[in-house]
């Protein structure tokens, strides 16, 4: 059997943490490191001396780890970002996946692609429940200000509820704007009058 | 003329103003194109996006297209600079502990004076003092490696560190960092959360500093030489509509909306009229041509900014300097910035490199049109760069 990678996962989530942690070593023995983001990321992550370093693409501390690629940095065998042409394909997935990933020089593709498949399955899913749980939020955010708008209504106009949902959805559709500007436009304004 | 789409990655700095006005002000419409600009959360990102063809062009630091072609950093796709997004643009500013020492010593925050600000540093300097920077490859990197090599600075122990702006306060704080440069509106954000004082502008260590530059991938500049002049061509119009004194409140409104930079106006307006509170004691500086997005022909991609940048890389990382600055001037695109600009408003230089340093007061040059005049671009300690004489 080869010798287990060791691969550093840069995450402050922890149970995404172990998630990604999990699905990792199911790949092989490998040495699955978690770092939470810090300043000096760069220093700790070279303590490990990691063959692959895996960041979420969205986390802004990503550039203190490009210090890793510089062949004067910390690390003696420099670290870079798939820069082979074979590799380059798998590097679009993991960006589109929302993980990028920090390979050591001369790690060979056979024993990088079965980690980065395994990686960029996990972060996608990661990526997928983040995308719903911000639109599940956007939406409730998007019913309290409809709700306040026709609380607004009904006092202001004395209409029933139904009435006044009827006039925010009509306003809506005349203005070519959709239900949930009108409430919030109507919100707004009402708080400045008052 | 059918409307095309074209996705920008940006960081939300105020020096992103030429690509969100463009969008905003109509300029990018005009030309028959519709930007969809996205903001990114890191440099890294702004590259990866840009050589993996996620967009088709980027607001980016202006080394880092030289740094690429020199093969530092960890992505080796031909990019190129087709023109300077902003010239100047950032700050110095050291945390409490280093105001502190520096008041008692009597030091006056004049915001001016780099030789001077590096001979207070250093006299009250106890241990390594380490800045913190947003990438490696940046002009905040060579402006303070530059002031340190040549100023009193140079026999104390420096260490510069990457940090992200957003987190720099917190860095402050806890001790990871002594003093930074930032590009704006992070050092003022420093000050308004009490982290510490602005030191210098960076136009005081040279004063016509390329900060960011539009980048795109060369193979793409071949292929859709049409989408990129009508880009070019809307970016500059930014440029131009930016540098009248009188939009710049509206200026700042339009950058602190949600969508882009998220902040209080106040606090983008004082970069675009350099007017600076330095400090938690409300000191006010002024500093003329903080940012500049258009006077002086700040567009134009000259090949010796390149060089000079490639020159410092080279030295620091013991790469052959010639063969580096050779690189270096084949990715600042002044040919296509003459093929695409040619017949605009836009005059253009005669030439393509001026020795760098050189021009002291604001100077007149042969220009296609006869009318342009140079902003001076002295480096604080008089050095004028001659690549010949380098390499």
């Amino acid at each position: 059997m080869e010798p287990a990678l060791t691969i550093v996962v840069v995450e402050d989530d922890r149970d995404r943490a172990i998630a990604i942690v999990d699905a990792l070593k199911s790949t092989g023995n490998h040495e699955v490191v978690v770092i939470a983001n810090a300043s000096g990321l760069a220093r700790r992550i070279v303590a490990h001396a990691p063959d692959i370093v895996l960041i979420d693409i969205d986390n802004p501390t990503r550039d203190m780890l490009e210090e890793l690629t510089l062949a004067s940095g910390p690390l003696e065998r420099p670290v870079a970002m798939f820069v082979s042409g074979e590799a380059g394909g798998l590097a679009k997935t993991a960006i589109e996946a929302g993980v990028s990933a920090y390979v050591v020089d001369g790690l060979s593709p056979e024993r990088l692609k079965p980690v980065m498949d395994t990686a960029i399955a996990r972060f996608r899913m990661v990526k997928q429940m983040r995308t719903e749980l911000a639109e599940t939020r956007r939406a409730l955010e998007e019913r309290k200000v409809i709700d306040r708008a026709k609380g607004l209504l009904i006092k202001a106009k004395g209409i029933d509820e139904d009435a006044a949902y009827a006039l925010l959805r009509k306003t809506a559709m005349d203005q070519g704007r959709r239900v949930a500007d009108v409430a919030e436009a109507l919100v707004t304004a009402s708080g400045l009058l008052r | 003329m059918k409307m095309v789409t074209l996705p920008v990655a940006y960081m939300p700095l105020v020096d992103a103003a030429p690509l969100i006005v463009a969008q905003e002000m109509g300029f990018a419409e005009a030309e028959g194109i519709a930007l969809d600009l996205i903001a990114a959360p890191s440099w890294s990102s702004v590259r990866d996006m840009l050589a993996f063809g996620r967009v088709d062009a980027a607001h980016l630091l202006s080394p880092v297209p030289v740094a690429m072609t020199m093969g530092l950093g960890g992505v080796a796709t031909s990019v190129s600079a087709v023109m300077v997004l902003s010239v100047n643009g950032n700050v110095i500013g050291v945390g409490r502990s280093l105001e502190d020492r520096l008041r008692a010593a009597g030091y006056g925050f004049d915001f001016a004076d780099a030789a001077a600000a590096a001979r207070a540093l250093a006299a009250v300097a106890d241990g390594p003092m380490v800045f913190g920077v947003p990438f490696p490859f940046s002009m905040h990197t060579e402006l303070l490696r530059y002031w340190f090599e040549r100023s009193e600075l140079g026999q104390t122990e420096v260490e510069i560190r990457t940090v992200p702006p957003p987190l720099m306060a917190e860095a402050l704080a806890a001790g990871d960092v002594d003093a930074f440069c930032v590009g704006e509106p992070w050092g003022s954000v420093a000050v308004d959360q009490g982290a510490g004082a602005l030191l210098l502008p960076g136009n005081a260590i040279w004063s016509y500093a390329p900060e960011k530059v539009l980048a795109v991938r060369t193979g793409w500049a071949e292929t859709e030489p049409h989408l990129l002049r009508r880009l070019m061509r809307a970016v500059w119009k930014a440029g131009q509509w930016l540098s009248q004194p009188e939009v710049r409140t509206a200026a700042a409104e339009i950058l602190s909306r949600k969508a882009y930079l998220d902040m209080p106006a106040e606090l983008i307006d004082r970069a675009l009229h350099g007017r600076f509170t330095i400090s938690g004691q409300a000191e006010q500086r002024e500093v003329s041509c903080f940012v500049e997005f258009h006077k002086g022909a700040a567009s134009f991609p000259w090949r010796s900014q390149a060089r000079w940048m490639a020159h410092r890389l080279s030295q620091r990382h013991g790469l052959p300097s010639e063969d580096a600055m050779d690189r270096a001037a084949q990715v600042y695109r002044s040919d296509l910035f003459r093929t695409h600009m040619s017949g605009s408003e836009a005059d253009m230089p005669g030439a393509s490199e001026k020795l760098e340093g050189s021009i002291r007061y604001p100077t007149a040059v042969a220009s296609q049109k006869g009318q342009l005049t140079l902003l001076p671009d002295s480096f604080f300690d008089g050095w004028v760069f001659d690549p010949d004489a380098e390499s």
